[in-house]
């Protein structure tokens, strides 16, 4: 079919339709969309406008939250000791837990990356096996086998490790933390390494490279997508934590997630709980931006 | 030196009885093999014939099951890829893609701790080398095919390697970029004065860089030669077959230097077969000739057929000449229309015995 034959046909196209077309097709995907979309303004969006307004409003002597005289005072309390205190403490605790479950993780992401793939496979399912029952759950069985008398107790102590009893400690929120996250921190590793071409291995070997040297040349940087991402997940939900520190931690130790509880339902302090907030926010959003630009920068 | 001589000396690259299996599957077998010093060798065969994991275990990327590898007559043993003075460029290249070129170039300088202002001028020259001047700060992801091969070759050359192992390095190139470098490569090789030990299935390729090819086949080598030898005097039926086109004439050897032919006729043929065994004789088409029937010269052998295709290439026409018990292959230069001959043509079909090889089945 010569072009002078397309044309005169009625599938011609006259200036604008293409852009009707295109309008048509956008639109369509809109409401394809709209669902989702009305579900997270309600739940999502509009919640957290609430909050961000909270943390300027004012509380009132009763310990009511008045949305009028819009202040900085929240903020200004968060330079006070006892909120420093919390934050450094749940900085730590997020940064020792992502840097175990990193320890952790890379030798076993790099294992199951270099299995053959029934095997790689069947792996990955054992990695995600704990998500199928309750995060809840599985935080409580902790409590009983880190009870005086509990299994892990026994064992250290049995083992000669010194004092067993850890439960409501730092070191049973650490635990617990990295129990949890642990799958957050394999997934991205493994997904990650198991992209990395094994040619680039070989060559790095065939240039004179041992193989500590060709780890730390070509794979531990062909990595850093999956180790920033993980360490990402890990991180931000460890900062904020609530569960885990309520319940192995029995709440002693104050830390952002329980904190910011207490303001809302103890201390009736609106303002300063969704100041909390916005900073927790705030640090999350920031660690997703090193996340994209960090990721960015390796693809 | 001659790349072709067959000096007792130890060669640069040394195989004997090399043996490797991968669970049941033997990929190579007994593989006896010297590549001399300066040499430009080609390992040639079809996928899976166990040329590439020959020069894995050259260079320690794989360990052989049985058998020796010595470089300039040192046993590699159980040695690391990265203490044996040989580099490899890999099919994939196998470009760091999280560094420049000329990081990629330097890698291996660093690794063996070269000084950095002798590492430097090293760099400069690989890329001077293989003409990739301004380019040395641009990562792979930002170079064409040709040019990360370019790289890959510096990268290689830059250590100033005792061998050379190279597999299939053009294979991901277009058929232009692949002849223009064919050439290239040769002409660097000189210049540089390295063994190079080169793994590809295509024959052309093979047969216009090397000074001696080895054909493998199911993990065996079955004949090593230069490449006008493997071409001329195959010693396989699959030599013979998987280089270029050939004719099989199934034959007999009649004792005495002579051989009989399916239909009887008897050539003047020294083989050292033993009388009475089935054989068979290659002959390429470009050495058959036609003639008008009967038209053929008394000093060659002639078979009588009828032309049954036809096919015009431009530069050669391709006759199928069918004869009393095949089809014989006859390529002649392209001659003008009227001189053709066409479908269904009386002809005799002419070789010289010269041109003509006798291969054991």
């Amino acid at each position: 079919m010569s072009p002078t034959d397309t044309a005169a046909t009625d599938t011609a196209m006259t200036p604008g339709l293409e852009h009707q077309a295109e309008r048509a097709r956008s639109r369509q995907g809109f409401l394809l969309g709209l669902p989702a979309i009305v579900y997270l303004v309600v739940f999502f969006v509009i919640p957290l406008g609430i909050v961000i307004a909270y943390s300027f409003a004012t509380r009132t002597r009763s310990g009511r939250t008045e949305m009028t005289g819009w202040n900085l005072d929240a903020y200004h309390r968060l330079t006070e000791d006892i909120v420093r205190t919390v934050a450094w403490r749940s900085l730590w605790i997020a940064v020792l837990t992502t840097v175990l479950c990193l320890l952790l993780a890379y030798p076993l992401a790099f294992f199951i990356s270099t299995r053959r793939p029934a095997i790689r496979n069947a792996m990955l399912v054992a990695v995600m096996i704990p998500f199928w029952s309750n995060f809840l759950i599985r935080t409580y069985a902790w409590r009983v086998l880190l009870d005086s008398d509990g299994l892990f107790t026994r064992i250290v102590e049995g083992a000669g490790l010194g004092d067993g009893r850890i439960l409501f400690t730092n070191k049973a929120i650490i635990l617990g933390l990295v129990y949890g996250y642990l799958p957050f921190m394999v997934l991205p590793l493994y997904a990650a390494i198991e992209r990395i071409d094994w040619n680039l291995v070989e060559g790095a070997r065939d240039l004179y490279a041992s193989g500590w040297q060709a780890f730390r040349r070509v794979v531990w940087p062909l990595s850093r997508p999956g180790v920033v991402a993980g360490s990402i997940l890990v991180f931000v939900p460890s900062f904020g934590a609530y569960v885990t520190p309520a319940i192995l931690g029995g709440n002693k130790q104050g830390l952002m997630g329980s904190y910011i509880v207490d303001q809302f339902m103890d201390a009736r302090n609106g303002p300063l709980g969704a100041s909390l907030s916005v900073v927790v926010l705030g640090v999350m959003l920031i660690c997703t931006l090193v996340y994209f630009r960090t990721g960015g920068r390796n693809l | 030196m001659s790349a072709t001589s067959t000096s007792d000396t130890s060669g640069a690259v040394e195989l004997h009885g090399v043996v490797k299996r991968f669970g049941d599957v033997v990929a190579v077998d007994d593989l006896d093999l010297t590549i001399a010093d300066g040499e430009f060798f080609s390992l040639l065969g079809p996928s899976g014939c166990g040329k590439t994991t020959t020069l894995r275990m050259i260079a320690g990327l794989e360990l052989p099951t049985a058998g020796s590898v010595r470089i300039h007559g040192e046993e590699m043993g159980l040695r690391p890829p990265n203490k044996r003075p040989v580099n490899t460029v890999f099919q994939s290249y196998a470009l760091f893609p999280h560094m420049t070129v000329a990081a990629n170039i330097g890698f291996g300088l660093e690794m063996q701790k070269v000084a950095k202002a002798e590492r430097q001028e090293r760099i400069d020259w690989a890329i001077e080398l293989v003409e990739m001047g301004g380019m040395a700060g641009r990562k792979p992801n930002q170079l064409s095919g040709g040019q990360q091969q370019r790289v890959a070759l510096a990268r290689a050359l830059v250590n100033r390697p005792e061998v050379l192992l190279l597999d299939e390095p053009l294979g991901a190139l277009d058929l232009k970029l692949r002849q223009q470098m064919q050439t290239e490569l040769k002409s660097l090789q000189r210049e540089v004065g390295i063994t190079f030990v080169y793994v590809t299935h295509d024959q052309e390729e093979a047969v216009t860089m090397s000074d001696r090819i080895g054909v493998m086949h199911e993990g065996r080598l079955l004949q090593v030669d230069g490449p006008e030898a493997i071409y001329e005097r195959p010693t396989t039926r699959f030599v013979a077959d998987f280089i270029g086109r050939t004719n099989f004439l199934e034959a007999t050897v009649a004792g005495a230097g002579e051989i009989v032919l399916a239909n009887g006729d008897r050539l003047r043929l020294a083989s050292g077969i033993p009388e009475g065994t089935a054989v068979a004789l290659t002959v390429r088409p470009e050495r058959l000739t036609v003639h008008g029937r009967g038209e053929a010269p008394g000093d060659r052998h002639v078979v009588d057929g009828v032309v049954d295709h036809v096919v015009y290439l431009g530069n050669a026409i391709v006759y199928t000449v069918a004869i009393d018990w095949m089809r014989l292959e006859v390529r002649c230069p392209a001659t003008l229309a009227g001189q053709r001959r066409d479908v269904g043509d009386d002809v005799s079909v002419s070789f010289d015995p010269e041109h003509a090889s006798v291969i054991a089945d």
